[in-house]
């Protein structure tokens, strides 16, 4: 899901950035206050699991090649403003150390998959969980908010690969960036988050979120932030 | 490696467990190497090189001509160089660039965040 260089316009990479800045403006202030200092090695780890996780590419046979990214249980645990803030560095410094996803994408993969997933999968989990607070349902909710939010940021990235014919075209109909358009990028980007990779985030989702209800229960954003969580 | 002490931050028991199984998972990640070139997969969708774009749609789209070396990684894809190693030695700089990216990930991010929270101790 990290777009390189060289597939999106600057029409679509430029707002991107400016979108990606404005996310990082509030969330600088939301940190501040919602964050306390003795967390701050929390978000390291994030940070750094959300660098790991993205690197066990797993392969859908006789296809392509993707990940999960943990965005969504780190919006979950830290609140989504953390999350922006940890995914983000993750994701610019795969960028700038490993040529991982591009520099001019860097605005436009760091909204995707640390803007939007985790605000996504918060507001999911939370959909999903509380009317209930059994364990059974916040597991359910974790897994959903996990696979929903990766499959629609990757729906997101295949709508922003896909409009760029649309953008940017030379006059003998050949696309300047990415060539493919929403009819072949948003399914490609979809089908394969929904067979696999979103399934994985969503596992990943549920695990850690049952590690932490049983290690460190008030440490979870999302309890805090509203509704209580049952200890049976 | 993974400890934090160089920005002085204490950390508790859960911390440090987290910490093992994070660095555990860093040894694990030539997974992503082998298990794409078991089922011989190819790249991420969208994430094609030029010259796999001009085998895909006959042509290199001229944005991608030119921005395609905007940047130049010092650790392009987790590895040492382009060329063709073999998937022994792509495990073996993928484990080593994981090792490394996530230390730094890790510590960029404890920085940050200091910068970010000075509210209590």
């Amino acid at each position: 899901m990290h777009i390189p260089d060289g597939y999106l316009s600057p029409q679509t990479y430029i707002p991107l950035y400016g979108v990606f800045a404005a996310a990082v403006a509030v969330a600088v202030k939301k940190v501040k206050k919602e964050v306390s200092a003795r967390d701050i090695p929390y978000l390291g780890m994030a940070a750094a699991f959300s660098f790991i996780i993205m690197m066990f590419n797993l392969p859908i046979p006789g296809g392509t090649t993707g990940h999960a990214v943990g965005s969504a249980v780190i919006a979950i645990l830290f609140g989504p403003w953390a999350a922006v803030v940890a995914v983000s560095v993750a994701l610019i410094i795969q960028a700038l150390i490993f040529g991982d996803g591009g520099i001019t994408a860097i605005g436009a993969n760091c909204f995707n998959m640390a803007v939007f997933m985790p605000f996504t999968a918060y507001y999911l989990f939370r959909l999903f969980s509380f009317s209930s607070a059994r364990k059974g349902r916040v597991f359910f909710a974790a897994f959903i908010s996990g696979y929903l939010s990766l499959v629609m940021a990757a729906v997101l990235t295949g709508i922003e690969f896909g409009i760029q014919p649309l953008i940017a075209s030379s006059s003998d109909g050949k696309a300047l960036y990415c060539p493919y358009d929403l009819k072949i990028a948003v399914p490609a980007m979809a089908i394969e988050h929904i067979l696999l990779f979103g399934i994985v985030e969503g596992l990943i989702t549920l695990i850690i979120i049952r590690y932490f209800l049983r290690n460190e229960p008030g440490l979870i954003y999302a309890f805090r932030k509203g509704g209580k969580i049952e200890n049976k | 490696m993974l400890s934090g002490r160089e920005v002085k931050l204490r950390i508790n028991k859960l911390q440090k467990k987290i910490l093992i199984i994070l660095l555990f998972l860093c040894l694990l990640t030539p997974i992503g190497i082998l298990l794409p070139a078991f089922f011989n997969t190819g790249d991420d969708w969208g994430e094609w090189s030029a010259q796999t774009v001009k085998e895909l749609v006959g042509y290199i789209p001229k944005g991608l001509i030119k921005y395609s070396d905007v940047w130049k990684a010092p650790l392009p894809d987790y590895s040492i160089s382009r060329e063709d190693l073999s998937i022994v030695h792509r495990s073996g700089y993928y484990l080593v660039s994981g090792v490394i990216g996530a230390t730094v990930t890790y510590i960029v991010m404890l920085l940050i965040s200091r910068l970010i929270i000075r509210n209590g101790k």
